[in-house]
């Protein structure tokens, strides 16, 4: 049976790191949100070395491990845990959210861009009053599944020290000495998360599937 | 100038051996992993597909569970929390079981939803011309859906391999973990040796995904 006290007696810390790992992901996902949507553009604009530049971006950063990146921006830059590995995370997720936007912009029908523009919108205002809120539709789902990955992977600011709900899971161990027990809390604070935001994405899926 | 010649001192014969010394723990844990939990998975993917009460049941929630939790509590757990209850086992072992749950869930659910995408037809006609239903799942749905869910596997497998990194907290000596190594040295190593793994790891997983989009394009 389960040792509720370990969770009574520490619930500071756990609440501590709990609002941290929500912060670290919320903060992330606005700024790869931004980050992502710069890239998806960039990917799309009538401009080839341009386009060049957003591929490799996506293609390098999803290919390589997001701990990888998180170490780099902690070791490489001048930065605390926390900031280091919202940055690795920002980073890393962008390129995913990036391929998202990038989809959901293809979705919208051409004609939609060229009536646009021939109606003497420059392509940037095309692009921001046209065809992006078009494209949201599609892409708030994908998103919803980035942010579930987001608050997962948010798990790494543990290995920096980040502060986050994993890295108190072990400071609590560390006092415990009763590891089981101890992270089996920590998942269930998890879980909080992101099951309701699994069953929010599965809904939106749905409902996109019979819009369609 | 000392910043390039941090590059020329990390980039040695001997680090590069070292490194792939280190890629090669990846590539086989990562493998070793796929292969179980395409075992592990397939079995759980065809059990949720067929529907069986309080089975099918059960592994959702189980399925549930594991996916929506950070692979790294799991490793963790597994390295960690599990010989509180008896159940030790050494790094290897215990990186290749939490690598192998966490992705079992994964796969189940690229089964599951390859399985689901095969018309409803398929099974009626199957039936209809005698078949039990074990043997319309076996020569009928399976080999259908089986092709569909190659290009999800791959880019599952490109997430097995990017997220072995995950098991340097349990000290696996990986590509990670040997990269670690070197650049514990010296300072100015960071850098050199991090673009190095990065481009490691990036070539494989590059070459990998250039495969999924290959067998996409040949199915649509």
């Amino acid at each position: 049976m389960l040792d509720f006290s370990i969770l009574t007696d520490n619930i500071d810390s756990y609440i501590e790191g709990f609002k941290i790992t929500i912060y670290a992901s919320l903060i992330s996902l606005l700024c790869s949100f931004i980050l992502g949507t710069i890239i998806a553009v960039m990917r799309i604009a009538p401009l080839k070395p341009i386009n060049w530049l957003g591929t490799a971006y996506v293609e390098f950063i999803r290919n390589i491990p997001v701990l990888v990146i998180v170490f780099f921006t902690y070791l490489a830059g001048n930065f605390g845990g926390m900031t280091a590995g919202t940055i690795g995370l920002t980073i890393y997720t962008a390129a995913f959210i990036a391929e998202a936007i990038r989809a959901g912009i293809m979705s919208v029908p051409k004609g939609q861009m060229e009536a646009a523009r021939s109606s003497g919108l420059s392509y940037g205002q095309a692009m921001r009053l046209i065809i992006l809120p078009q494209a949201i539709k599609i892409v708030i789902p994908p998103l919803g599944n980035q942010f579930i990955n987001l608050v997962k992977n948010s798990s790494l600011l543990a290995v920096v020290a980040g502060g986050d709900l994993m890295y108190h899971g072990d400071l609590v161990n560390s006092k415990t000495f009763s590891p089981f027990d101890t992270y089996i809390f920590v998942g269930l604070f998890y879980l909080i998360l992101t099951i309701p935001l699994s069953f929010g994405v599965g809904y939106l899926e749905k409902r996109l599937a019979r819009s369609n | 100038m000392d910043f390039f010649a941090s590059f020329v001192e990390v980039y040695t014969l001997d680090h590069f051996k070292f490194l792939l010394e280190g890629f090669w723990v990846t590539l086989k844990v990562a493998a070793i992993s796929i292969v179980l939990s395409f075992i592990i998975g397939g079995i759980i993917g065809v059990l949720r597909y067929a529907k069986i009460p309080v089975v099918s049941h059960i592994l959702a929630v189980i399925v549930e569970t594991i996916r929506n939790l950070p692979l790294l509590l799991i490793i963790f757990f597994t390295y960690f929390a599990l010989p509180e209850i008896g159940i030790e086992m050494e790094i290897t072992t215990a990186a290749i079981a939490a690598l192998t749950v966490f992705e079992s869930a994964m796969l189940a659910e690229i089964i599951r939803s390859g399985l689901n995408s095969i018309e409803k037809g398929q099974i009626e006609a199957g039936r209809s011309s005698g078949l039990n239903y074990v043997q319309t799942l076996r020569y009928i749905v399976l080999p259908q859906a089986l092709r569909r869910m190659v290009p999800p596997i791959v880019s599952q497998f490109i997430s097995l391999l990017k997220d072995t990194s995950l098991a340097v907290v349990i000290a696996l000596p990986d590509l990670l973990h040997n990269g670690q190594i070197i650049y514990a040295q010296k300072g100015s190593y960071v850098i050199p040796v991090f673009v190095l793994i990065a481009f490691m790891y990036f070539i494989v997983n590059y070459a990998l995904s250039l495969i999924a989009r290959r067998l996409e394009l040949k199915q649509s």
